[in-house]
């Protein structure tokens, strides 16, 4: 038999077209609200609170259970457990006291949604106002309402640390060297208070969600989630349903962002279907729901003090968070202490105080989004490190490249960062920028201004967040991988595939990653947060793969009498170095290999299993935020954006804007710069647009029409991606994450873009038209 | 409530469809003839995951009754394809990298399709005009633009 041809060209760092396009394309693809349940299905829509505090006195929902096609009404009453991701502090609905505007009282299953709709209004709800807390600080104080009175008794893991007796959900803490000591030897210091908005997600998707309950115990949740695993889990304990017998069925996603992670409203069709066994019951949220009932990015008061000496090396930073965590912080507890593990930024600062705390407040929950903390962080860092330049008279580009992490670098929780490419970045984006270089305006009403800032990100999580894969081969020479992470746009099937077909040597042709993602057949996955899939669930899919490799390799080395060392697969073949003889496997992956002379057969059905989970996390003190590892990586970057603004308007034109991130290895590289582009965007549109307008606690603009998110004429027509790789040691390939790094910086490179063209520093996003003119004018930019 | 049957064109196919006055062009897609390509991303006519070609213009199917559809002709995403063989932007939005998610992608690719008809050789600012009217949270847009652009030219030389 001839050798088959060796692979030439391998398809991991290929920018091979998305697994999942064709159906995308064509309408076929299928989203949760595309399954169809026929006339058995039922219909879900929920009571919610008007107040943002206030005792509940008495639910009376007798009139709402005469309305005809009316089912069920369940309230809090009938759900007593908490559920929470990391610290359980919520009830499926509301139970003694509502604590945010929109939080669900009460549910009705009717037969349509219209009657279930109406019979809303047949429920009584009487309330006892209570004093709300609307803002964070003032939450974290002495004189604030306690929102959570038995906060005591909340379950959490061993590293959030909550204050008994107060609204403060987590206060994380980091004490390094001797701030106090620094603050004589600096040359250069700057203070300020910056303040980020909550926003929104805003996935065109809206939530939708669909359970039905068995008599015999089944239990199955059809979700737009990004967390089916952590929704069974969470759910099942709360609602003491075996996690065998829940089955979490989430088909494609139309956009998640964090909102779709972990548990939100896909516990109220499952607590009604508990209720009314038998039939499927739906929960589809409406866009003004979408905008107000759910996880919104934390809004956070951060105060920096930076300083420097005379050279403009970093020496001391202290720095003080409140995230206002909202009605629950079950998620956002965790946000913060991202917040305060990475609340140096991307800088090597010697002497560091870090107060990061998690405030409860009666505003909307919040929760996971895109950049977990560390956009809201950059707001702060980005733009106080261009204040300290200026002020110390330092280049721009020189002070960041100065005080920039670099590998071995021992960060402000101990931890000695690996290699990372953060230098090279810089400089790519300051070359792509010109920065330094003042360019004219378009036009005399206009001021042009460049901007530049940095970023880093640690996957967010439990230290043992972990990720398996299945490689299954078939009789034909494919092969089917299946995974429990989600595809949420990002890609990651296809990367996936990618990965499984270098590791097992078949052309990526032959491999398939598909959903739906189902408990019940899929391996387990922690969730599709975190930019940790490719790392992860790379490495999962990896050594699932090497292990069906290595049963390949073990039959025919026995079948041909030779080492399975001394054989490979390349494109599909078993191939010997040492005989060169070959075989295609699919002859023999499935059905085995009959042993010579017709006495038997070696081998069967191949099935390679393979699971990924990172062992070296270790915990921080509680008082100093101190340990040996505090995080698995970080992947760094820098973004600069080119602007015009007009003088007349305040109405701000990006020209032009780079991206340059450290992926360790780009496994597809197209993707990887769809990721920089989509991030960058979605992170201008928060910066220029984006707020949740709270008034007394009520969200006011819920709604697309004022709720503005970017339209394709709000972009820079070119944007510049850059892929640095420096590659990560426990990565699959090298690979680190980059889903959720290209937001993180732009709200403070726009910030610095400002200043630069006007000279007049504007803090706090967004950064509408009219604050800009507004500050322009009080500034006598213009008059 | 009202009901009607209405007659119309879908993707090439008659259809005759029993509907209720408050019915939706969406709804009556989705749940009357299983045509649930075209996405219900706000059912308020601001997000354009809804958009439908009406009589050869990019309607939001959410903001049409049904019953305004009589003797209408309609092409959903579905009926983009001719033959098997994908429509030009069908290509370029795969080519070029110009799906994610892919929720808003049905009503982006007829809004494409209704701007390439009546508009064969539009200006970039006419194509970033629109697809105003279809969020995406996903793609940051630039590579959609460049998707029409690149259809229009293909479809350009193919009519030379
Ligand atoms: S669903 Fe019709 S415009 Fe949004
Ligand atoms: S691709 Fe996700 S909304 Fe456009």
């Amino acid at each position: 038999m001839a050798i088959a041809q060796a692979s030439t060209s391998s398809v991991v760092g290929k920018s091979v077209k998305r697994i999942d396009v064709q159906e995308k394309v064509t309408g076929a693809a299928q989203y949760t609200d595309d399954i169809a349940f026929g006339n058995a299905l039922h219909h879900c829509r929920v009571k919610r609170s008007p107040h943002p505090h206030a005792l509940i006195k008495k639910i009376n929902y007798d009139k709402a259970l005469l309305i005809p096609g009316v089912k069920l009404v369940v309230t809090g009453e009938d759900f007593p457990e908490y559920v929470g991701l990391y610290l359980q502090d919520r009830n499926i609905f509301a139970r003694d006291r509502v604590r945010f505007v929109g939080e669900g009282v009460a549910a009705v299953v009717a037969s349509t949604e219209e009657i279930a709709e109406k019979a809303l209004d047949a429920i009584d709800v009487e309330y006892e106002l209570l004093q709300p807390v609307l803002d964070p600080e003032f939450g974290a104080s002495k004189e604030a309402p306690i929102i959570h009175p038995d906060l005591e008794k909340y379950e959490h893991p061993n590293f959030i640390f909550p204050v008994n007796g107060t609204n403060m959900a987590n206060h994380f803490k980091i004490r390094k060297g001797d701030t106090e000591a620094a603050w004589p030897q600096c040359a250069a210091i700057v203070e300020h208070t910056f303040r980020i908005p909550q926003v929104q997600h805003v996935p065109i998707e809206p939530h939708v969600a669909i359970a039905k309950a068995e008599e015999n115990g089944q239990v199955t949740l059809w979700a737009s989630t990004q967390s089916p695993f952590a929704q069974r889990a969470l759910l099942a304990k709360s609602l003491h349903i075996p996690e065998s017998d829940f089955r979490v069925i989430a088909p494609l996603i139309g956009g998640g962002f964090g909102c779709k992670a972990g548990v939100t409203m896909e516990a109220i069709p499952v607590a009604a279907a508990l209720k009314l066994k038998g039939v499927p019951i739906k929960l589809l949220l409406t866009r003004e729901e979408e905008f107000y009932t759910n996880f919104v990015r934390q809004g956070l008061v951060i105060k920096l003090k930076v300083g420097c000496d005379k050279d403009g090396n970093l020496l001391a930073m202290e720095n003080t968070m409140y995230w206002d965590g909202g009605a629950y912080t079950e998620y956002g507890v965790n946000v913060t202490r991202a917040g305060g593990y990475s609340s140096t930024g991307p800088y090597d600062i010697p002497n560091m105080r870090t107060d990061s705390i998690c405030v409860y407040t009666n505003h909307p929950v919040g929760g996971a989004y895109r950049g977990f903390g560390m956009a809201e962080l950059h707001t702060g860092v980005g733009q106080i490190m261009d204040m300290l330049a200026d002020k110390i008279g330092m280049d721009r580009t020189e002070f960041h490249l100065r005080n920039c992490v670099r590998g071995g670098d021992v960060l402000a929780t101990g931890m000695v960062i690996h290699e990372v490419g953060l230098p090279e970045c810089i400089d790519k984006v300051a070359r792509a920028l010109k920065l330094g270089e003042k360019e004219a305006p378009s036009a005399p009403n206009k001021l042009r201004g460049k901007g530049i800032a940095l970023a880093w990100k640690a996957p967010a999580m439990p230290p043992n967040a972990g990720s398996s894969a299945l490689v299954k081969m078939n009789a034909d020479g494919t092969v089917n991988v299946s995974v429990g992470g989600q595809e949420l746009g990002q890609g990651t099937f296809t990367a996936m595939a990618q990965i499984a077909a270098e590791s097992l040597g078949v052309p990526y042709e032959a491999v398939k990653v598909l959903g739906p993602i189902d408990t019940r057949y899929s391996p387990y996955e922690w969730q599709t947060v975190a930019s940790r899939l490719t790392w992860s669930m790379g490495n999962a899919v990896r050594n699932a793969a090497l292990d069906a490799k290595k049963k390949i390799l073990d039959i025919v080395a026995e079948a041909w009498n030779e080492k399975p060392e001394d054989l490979d697969i390349k494109d599909g073949y078993v191939i010997s170095y040492k005989t060169e003889e070959s075989i295609e496997i699919k002859d023999f992956v499935v059905y085995g290999l009959p042993k010579a002379d017709d006495q038997g057969w070696l081998g069967g059905p191949i099935v390679g299993a393979g699971s990924f989970m990172p062992t070296y996390v270790t915990g921080l003190d509680a008082e100093t935020g101190q340990g040996e590892r505090a995080v698995v990586h970080y992947t760094t970057g820098a973004q600069g954006l080119d602007i015009e603004i007009d003088k007349d308007t305040g109405r701000i034109t990006v020209l032009y804007a780079a991206s340059a991130f450290d992926v360790g290895k780009a496994i597809n590289p197209d993707m990887v710069r769809q990721q920089m582009e989509g991030g960058f965007v979605q992170g201008l549109s928060s910066a220029m647009f984006e707020e949740c307008q709270l008034v007394g606690g009520e969200m006011r603009n819920p709604s697309f029409v004022d709720y503005r998110i970017a339209t394709a004429i709000d972009v820079p027509e070119k944007i510049d991606t850059f892929i640095v790789e420096t590659a990560q040691d426990d990565g699959p390939f090298g690979a680190r994450g980059i889903g959720e790094h290209p937001l993180v910086p732009v709200i403070a490179a726009l910030a610095n873009a400002i200043y630069d063209a006007t000279g007049v520093r504007i803090t706090n996003p967004p950064f509408s038209a009219e604050k800009i003119y507004m500050a322009l004018l009080e500034a006598g930019v213009v008059n | 409530m009202s009901y009607h049957r209405i007659t119309l064109k879908v993707n090439g196919s008659l259809e005759v469809v029993d509907i209720s006055g408050n019915m939706t062009l969406l709804q009556m897609l989705r749940e009357k003839l299983a045509l649930t390509g075209t996405k219900n991303g706000c059912a308020s006519g601001e997000c354009g995951a809804c958009t439908v070609l009406m009589n050869g213009d990019a309607v939001n199917s959410c903001m049409v009754l049904a019953a305004e559809c009589d003797g209408a002709e309609i092409i959903t995403v579905e009926g983009l394809a001719k033959n098997g063989e994908m429509d030009v932007v069908q290509k370029t939005l795969v080519d070029l990298g110009a799906v994610q998610c892919g929720f808003c992608t049905p009503g982006v690719l007829i809004s494409a399709r209704a701007l390439l008809n009546r508009n064969p050789h539009p200006t970039e600012f006419e194509i970033r005009d629109a697809l105003s009217g279809n969020l995406c949270r996903c793609t940051g847009y630039n590579r959609i633009v460049e998707a029409v652009k690149v259809a229009a030219e293909i479809e350009g030389q193919e009519g030379a």
